[in-house]
């Protein structure tokens, strides 16, 4: 297999959605089963440093889901549900997310996922996320809270740690 | 005492307030129901986190509101990068689990 595929995420300025991209070395009936069994879900989609439970999740159209991550060291538990529109396999599921951890609700966002078939058993999955606010859409975003607290501080940390030993 | 960012940020539990503020200005009240430890510990990890300017308060009638200074926070890196990470980390187990059922289903 040749190098890793590029995910490319798209989020101009002043908009209220973001768009992520990403190739895959596999046919799209088998893409489309890991984003939507629970049982490839949690191999996959949980952040690294957090356990990822499967509270619930009725996939079809009309259907309804929640999952929740929570910290390794037992430091909080972060929820997220929201209604499942349409599930047409192989090629798209719409759905709406919330984020559960907000002191008000209503800040729901709408996600579209598209499957391409490509030639020579290859899938393109393109992600559109559009959200209430251009507020909204950078809080997700700038916060990386979607895939839990630490997860995406990696940078942060390496950062962090050469300017100790800068120091 | 002056702080920096990198102090500021070095702490998980003052990288998660500023993960939830990010999102939305918080009272205090509503920031420490999110964690274990007291609230006063939460406000001493605020104080350090207005010290260095990556908080700012706001009175709203008898509530004080925390603001995240994300303008602060790009001085330390682009806020857009961990995103990034986090899911090209998803899409590289997402993979390895492909190859894994594609193996599955030319051994049947």
């Amino acid at each position: 297999m040749s190098g890793k595929n590029t995910t490319r995420i798209t989020a101009e300025k002043g908009k209220q959605e973001f768009f992520i991209e990403r190739e895959f070395e596999a046919p799209r009936e088998l893409v489309f089963r890991t984003f939507n069994e629970p049982e490839f879900l949690l191999q996959w989609m949980g952040p690294s440093n957090m356990e990822m439970r499967i509270d619930k999740l009725d996939n079809r159209s009309g259907g309804s889901y929640r999952f929740v991550h929570s910290l390794c060291n037992g430091g909080g538990e972060f929820g997220f549900n929201g209604v499942i529109h349409e599930v047409s396999a192989p090629e798209r599921l719409i759905r709406t997310f919330e984020f559960e951890g907000l002191p008000e609700r209503g800040h729901v966002s709408l996600e579209f996922l598209t499957l391409t078939e490509l030639p020579g058993n290859r899938t393109r999955v393109h992600i559109q996320s559009v959200f209430k606010s251009v507020e909204d859409r950078d809080g997700l975003l700038q916060s990386g809270m979607e895939g839990g607290l630490n997860e995406g501080y990696n940078k942060l940390d390496e950062l962090l740690a050469s300017s100790i030993i800068n120091n | 005492m002056r702080r920096d960012v990198f102090q500021a940020i070095a702490d998980p539990t003052r990288r998660a307030i500023l993960t939830l503020i990010a999102l939305q200005a918080m009272t205090p009240n509503a920031l420490a129901e999110h964690f274990d430890t007291s609230r006063q510990a939460v406000s001493k990890h605020i104080k350090i986190l207005a010290e260095c300017q990556l908080v700012d308060q706001q009175q709203h009638g008898r509530e004080i509101y925390y603001h995240f200074n994300p303008e602060k926070m790009k001085e330390v890196a682009d806020w857009l990068a961990p995103f990034q990470k986090m899911w090209e980390e998803r899409f590289d187990r997402l993979d390895n689990l492909l190859e894994n059922l594609k193996a599955q289903q030319n051994v049947r």
